[in-house]
């Protein structure tokens, strides 16, 4: 044994500094933009005046603004609710052909942006241009369109199509880890399929159903996508679009950023409240539903209505999907928008002149490409260390860091968009205000509870005993990290690197509010080619998108399967 | 013998609980020791102070004559450094590491050159049993092989002690049985000095050269060997932790003990001593049982057969007590009663407790 | 007399044969147990007297009921079966209260509000639940949870109680507890029990007859005590508690242990039936070998490898040849030093052959 001892340490040690580092890290990039839009709301000169607080949002347009959100968000989520439990109970519990397949299948709406969607409804279901009411008014003579998707059931119906797995994967999680035997009790007591369904399995996976639909109320509350492309048109703002266009059109005069910072406050109340509604339902609701011997579950025969019911899921995934990829694919095609889709009028000089010889596209597509990977890696790294410091370190102090670990959950993107402004455009000396380092600012706020939430995930497999060990064979603290922790966190690295990099490519609801002309993202650049009337340009960098996110995510399966073997 | 690890004086606490209060403890070089105690008594908490990963509030622990934890004088050697092999109780095997990179790792730590790491650890793979199985992950290891796994590697780099916290309570019964005799041939084998921390009184009756008894407090209550605990306990606490305890309750009238509320004297010495009232404490296998008298004439109230064993339950005047007979001895003796029999039963042997100490166990 | 029967059961899962043509008799308010290891088509056989299995082959009858056939297009699904069933995982229903979950089949069954409340109420007293009848059986432990399932199985006032290894989740201390109030309630009510479980001290404490399978086919049907006594076969043998085999062989007509260079002794007789063996086994258990003296004609020699003190026993490992034999004795016993040479009196030698 070593003879040479050492002091035992005290005061300010590696640990604080560490625990110092965690903390400020989410202070700068999250606290203090939250903060200094409570402030802004709050305050004028310096003085709390709640009564302005109230005027401002029973103005007509901020408060219609608030009821479309909740309209919207209300119809999306019972409609994602019903989608999404009906497609999981199919997959889980009934004899449905194919069930893996389609289980696969129904995880598809995820790559799909939801603007994008929207921008592909808008041209298929637009009252007048649309090709699906053009075609049917030809063909039924009629001034009236088939559908008119500028209106609250339109924006619901297509935040359903790529909402909905938020429920399903819950539910299916859920219903496949359910005991069976807990469904077979009831039917040796006496109890039929379908008594059991009513009696026994709705109401076990239903904590997951209301984290599920709760998850979707939250999104659908602060998206701005869908809303922005379908709902200006007939006025239809909601809370992120009204802060968008209250920012964008009066170009940062006081009144306009009080109203967003209102709007803005509204926002954050409803997440805190939404995530405080789930963390009650998982942990008081949430039943030990996990069994031992597993047999496989009951499944309900659907004899007839097999093929029948097949056939529906198919052609839910051929309407939502797959025809709303294809008008994209065509459109951008075409020279103009509105020429017939036929043969002779699809090219690739569209997708050419985009890629290689349009600045606009080229300098959107290089700025999402590296705003994401510098994202990734830094959100990455930082995320780990926060991680850590929350999952494994004793230290004092740790408990303002797992609060502050909190907030990047519950912050919703326009919110963190309109902090980040305040916070960085000069009033605190530094002005990033119009450069691409705002951007990446929000990105970091914004993606750094994926960064949280995977590491957090990988270090808990990490039992504390494997550290010990290594400490007792003979190696020091950061020969153990080098050696235990680090290479076993990395399948969580990875994974937090992925989830950031896929969404950030897509980013619109944070870029769209900070944009300046050379520092448009892919997404940003997709919308503003819309606004401007450059549907086919825009059309086809979607397009684009699309296969660059396909890419990303076979990568990423590529990698986890890699990784599990 | 030498002391090889010396705890003195040491206590700890967690927030408001104290888990342990002034405690000493010697442990001889050579012995396999083991502390044996209700789960959460405090136990794994000491072996982790004499590791090194928690730190004594008071007190101090040396091991083989250097201090490595004293609060008087802030003395404190991290535990990479103690030169002890330790195995945890979840194993603690390397996930990312194969069996092979798992066992070297502590010679590589202490910079041994590459082909003498390699032959220590091809020999130990050999002795743990598991050869040819050197390149496998631990993934792909049973409970049993991970845990060979965590010896070799507490053994490999030739550690003055090793610490065992619980090796075996995630292994099955009957692999549990086949372990704690090869981490009994270790120890011979290497002649290391083992300390052992285990709930489980069999596997410390097996093991064990000495073990000391601690109760839920963080009190160690008797230390000796195996027989001496078992057959000399010093209180009612160690008596019942042991194995299956039977207490009868008895009356005091004129010099005799009766049992329950009745009229049997129990066939034994009377006690010594001052309490106010006493309970008889004995085990299934000191009690005898006949068809006929003499002895304490009692009603058998359940008659279990259980394979290799008979297990009755007995009534005696309100008080109950479990025996248990070889079914061969009870077939070939007549002994194989029903239920609501007559039978009689005499005692080989019996301990008399203060009753008060039942009271205080049974809380 | 029979009361369930099952005549020629088979399942078959694909090219695996899970059961193999099986065929038992069970009487009424008879408790028996399927004991085997995991794998042998215990739980399978249960599943399929309760309806969750279908029958490749065969039928399955309850007094005159019949509830499946494959040939006579026969099935009752489990809920018209009026079975009691009770699983290893509790699988009670957390969103419901103690009192409803054992409410719950008698609501499906239409009862008086009254009768329903008297039954449960019934049902709860047995099981020492009525003081949790409100609660939650997430505040329950193990063995509450348990006694929850037991007691919503009672309710119904079945005929026929299934338990699938029903104690195996409880530790071993509640599962002895748990075990006498499953054959108190059984006296109770008068239910017939069919137990499946994998550890054969429970099937022979709780069990009338037992039934050891293996690999879905049956091995042996008997009494505890039979099973024990006289097993039909080498598996029944090692499956009934702690067992040693040793391999002999013949040599100038005397037989020995492997690697023994003394001849079994003159009182340890080989059956005749083993004389055409070129080797066999000499199977014992650790409690019915005594150690005894050089001039006893029944000492088999041996040496002493390890000696285990273990309170009540003492567990010897002894080296017969290249052979090992485990032996147990009680710790007031006397018995020989590691190391020393022994002699064993084997008093129930078993002699098995060694593909039997």
């Amino acid at each position: 044994m070593a003879k040479n001892t050492i002091k035992k340490d005290s005061g300010f040690g590696i640990a604080q500094l560490i625990l110092f580092i965690s903390i400020a890290i989410l202070v700068i990039f999250v606290a203090w933009p939250v903060l200094l839009i409570l402030f802004n709301a709050f305050f004028i000169d310096g003085k709390f005046n709640s009564l302005d607080f109230y005027n401002v949002l029973t103005e007509p347009e901020t408060f219609q603004a608030l009821i479309n959100s909740l309209i919207i968000a209300s119809m999306t989520t019972i409609g994602s609710t019903i989608v999404g439990t009906f497609f999981a109970w199919l997959v889980t519990r009934t004899d449905l052909p194919y069930k893996t397949f389609m289980k696969s299948l129904f995880l598809v709406p995820f790559m799909l942006p939801s603007f994008i969607g929207a921008l592909a409804w808008k041209m298929l279901l637009s009252p007048h241009s649309g090709y699906i009411n053009k075609w049917f008014m030809a063909t039924f003579n009629t001034a009236e369109p088939l559908f008119d998707i500028y209106t609250y059931h339109g924006i619901s119906c297509v935040e359903v199509m790529y909402l909905f797995p938020f429920v399903f994967i819950q539910v299916c999680g859920a219903l496949e880890r359910m005991d069976p035997t807990l469904e077979e009790s009831a039917r040796i007591s006496g109890a039929g399929l379908f008594t059991i369904t009513r009696k026994i399995t709705i109401p076990l996976v239903m904590p997951s159903i209301m984290s599920g639909a709760l998850l979707i109320m939250l999104y659908s509350m602060a998206h701005f996508g869908t809303v922005a492309v379908l709902g200006i048109e007939q006025g239809i703002y909601n809370i992120p679009t009204l802060i968008y266009e209250k920012i964008h059109q009066s170009a940062g005069s006081f009144e306009s950023i009080r109203t967003g910072t209102v709007l803005a406050t509204v926002l954050i109340v409803s997440a805190a409240a939404i995530i405080w509604a789930q963390q009650k339902i998982l942990s008081k609701g949430h039943y030990q539903i996990i069994g031992g011997k597993s047999f496989r579950p009951m499944e309900l025969k659907l004899r007839g209505l097999r093929y029948p019911l097949l056939f529906f899921c198919l052609a839910y995934i051929a309407f939502t999907i797959l025809l709303p990829t294809v008008i994209i694919f065509m459109v951008g095609g075409v020279e103009t928008y509105g020429l017939p889709l036929t043969w002779e009028n699809l090219s690739l000089d569209n997708y050419k002149y985009i890629l290689f010889e349009y600045d606009v596209t080229r300098d959107a597509i290089f700025n999402s490409v590296t705003l994401g990977l510098a994202a990734a890696f830094i959100t990455m790294f930082a995320g780990v260390m926060i991680s850590y410091v929350i999952v494994k370190m004793k230290v004092r102090g740790k408990g303002i860091l797992e609060f502050l670990g909190m907030l990047p959950f519950s912050v919703p993107g326009s919110v963190i968009a309109l902090g980040v402004i305040l916070a960085w455009s000069g009033q605190f000396g530094i002005n990033l205000y119009n450069t691409v380092w705002i951007i990446l600012v929000s990105y970091i706020a914004r993606y750094m509870a994926f960064s949280l939430k995977a590491n957090s995930a990988a270090l808990e497999q990490v039992h504390d005993s494997l550290m010990e060990a290594s400490r007792s064979c003979g190696a020091s603290m950061w020969q153990s990290l080098k050696d235990i922790v680090i290479p076993l966190v990395r399948p969580g690295m990875i994974s937090a690197f992925f989830l950031i990099f896929l969404p950030a490519l897509r980013e619109l609801t944070v870029s769209i509010m900070l944009y300046a002309p050379t520092t448009r993202t892919i997404g940003v650049a997709i919308y503003t080619l819309n606004e401007d009337g450059e549907t086919v340009m825009s059309t086809a960098l979607a397009g684009i998108a699309l296969i660059l996110i396909v890419l990303g995510q076979m990568l990423i399966n590529h990698l986890t399967k890699k990784a599990s073997e | 013998m030498e002391n090889i690890i010396t705890v003195e004086g040491v206590c700890k606490s967690y927030a408001a609980h104290q888990v342990h209060n002034n405690l000493n403890l010697e442990v001889k070089r050579g012995e396999c020791f083991t502390l044996l105690g209700p789960s959460g008594c405090g136990k794994t908490v000491l072996i982790r102070m004499i590791a090194g990963h928690d730190v004594p509030d008071e007190g101090r622990i040396c091991i083989d004559n250097t201090v490595v934890s004293d609060n008087a004088t802030g003395e404190y050697i991290p535990p990479e450094r103690r030169g002890l092999g330790i195995v945890f109780q979840d194993y603690a095997v390397w996930p990312h590491m194969t069996v092979f990179e798992n066992i070297a790792y502590p010679l590589k730590m202490e910079k041994r050159p590459k082909d003498e790491i390699n032959e220590l650890v091809m020999k130990m793979i050999d002795i743990v049993g598991m050869k040819g199985l050197d390149k496998r992950l631990p993934s792909e290891l049973s409970g049993g092989q991970q845990q060979r796994v965590a010896l070799a590697r507490a053994l490999v780099a030739d550690p003055s002690v090793m610490l065992l916290d619980e090796p075996l309570s995630n292994l099955d019964a009957n692999l549990r049985e086949e372990m704690r005799f090869e981490i009994k041939a270790l120890q011979k084998r290497f002649g290391i000095t083992v300390m052992f921390v285990t709930h489980d009184q069999e596997v410390a009756l097996a093991i064990s050269d000495r073990m000391a008894i601690m109760d839920t407090k963080g009190n160690i209550r008797q230390i000796g060997t195996p027989y001496e605990i078992f057959e000399q306990p010093v209180d009612l606490f160690v008596f019942k932790f042991m194995g299956i305890a039977n207490f009868l309750h008895v009356t005091q009238k004129g010099g005799d003990y009766l049992v329950g509320s009745g009229s049997q004297p129990i066939p034994w010495e009377k006690p010594q001593g001052g309490a106010a009232s006493w309970v008889a404490g004995f085990r299934p296998s000191d009690v005898d049982i006949h068809r006929e008298g003499p002895g304490l004439k009692g009603i058998i109230r359940r008659a279990n057969f259980l394979g290799a064993t008979m297990d009755y339950m007995i009534e005696i005047d309100g008080e109950t007590l479990r025996t248990e007979l070889e079914t061969h001895t009870a077939i070939n003796n007549n002994l194989m009663f029903k239920e609501g029999e007559e039978c009689y039963i005499t005692f080989k042997a019996l301990h008399w407790f203060d009753a008060e100490q039942l009271k205080e166990v049974e809380e | 007399m029979s009361y369930i029967r099952l005549i020629n059961v088979t399942k078959k899962f694909g090219d695996v044969t899970a059961v193999d043509n099986l065929n038992i008799e069970i009487g009424k308010g008879e408790c028996f147990s399927m004991l085997g290891p995991s794998g042998c088509g215990k739980t399978t056989t249960l599943r399929m007297v309760a309806g969750f299995e279908d029958l490749s082959d065969g039928e399955v009858w309850v007094g005159d009921r019949l509830l499946s056939s494959p040939k006579k297009r026969h099935y009752t699904p489990p809920e018209n079966r009026n079975f009691g069933m009770v699983f290893q995982a509790f699988a009670v229903w957390p969103h419901m209260s103690v009192y409803e979950n054992v409410a719950f089949p008698l609501r499906l069954r239409k009862l008086p509000n009254a009768e329903i409340e008297q039954r449960t109420k019934d049902a709860l007293t047995a099981t020492n639940l009525l003081k949790s009848a409100n609660d939650s059986p997430a505040d329950l432990s193990g063995g509450g949870k348990q006694r929850v399932a037991l007691a919503r199985a009672l309710a119904i006032n079945p005929d026929v109680m299934l338990l699938d290894e029903p104690l195996s989740s409880l530790d071993p201390h509640l599962r002895e507890e748990m075990r006498f109030e499953i054959k108190d309630l059984q006296r109770k009510y008068g239910f017939s029990i069919i137990y499946v479980t994998h550890d054969q001290s429970e099937a022979m404490a709780l069990s009338d007859r037992i039934l050891v399978m293996k690999l879905g086919v049956m091995q042996q049907i008997d009494t505890p005590l039979n099973v024990y006594n006289n097993p039909t076969n080498k598996f029944v043998f090692s499956f009934i508690g702690v067992s040693s085999f040793t391999d002999v062989h013949w040599q100038d007509g005397k037989a020995f242990i492997q690697g023994s260079d003394h001849a079994l002794p003159s009182g340890l007789i080989v059956p005749d039936r083993m004389k055409g063996e070129e080797t066999f086994n000499l199977a014992s258990r650790p409690t019915e070998i005594r150690f005894t003296n050089a001039s006893d004609p029944n000492g088999v020699r041996g040496q002493v490898m390890r000696k285990a003190f273990l309170g009540e026993i003492v567990d010897y490992l002894i080296k017969i040849g290249d052979q090992e034999v485990r032996v147990q004795i009680g710790r007031r016993d006397p018995g020989p030093e590691v190391d020393e040479v022994c002699y064993l009196h084997f008093l129930r030698p078993f002699w098995y052959k060694v593909n039997e």
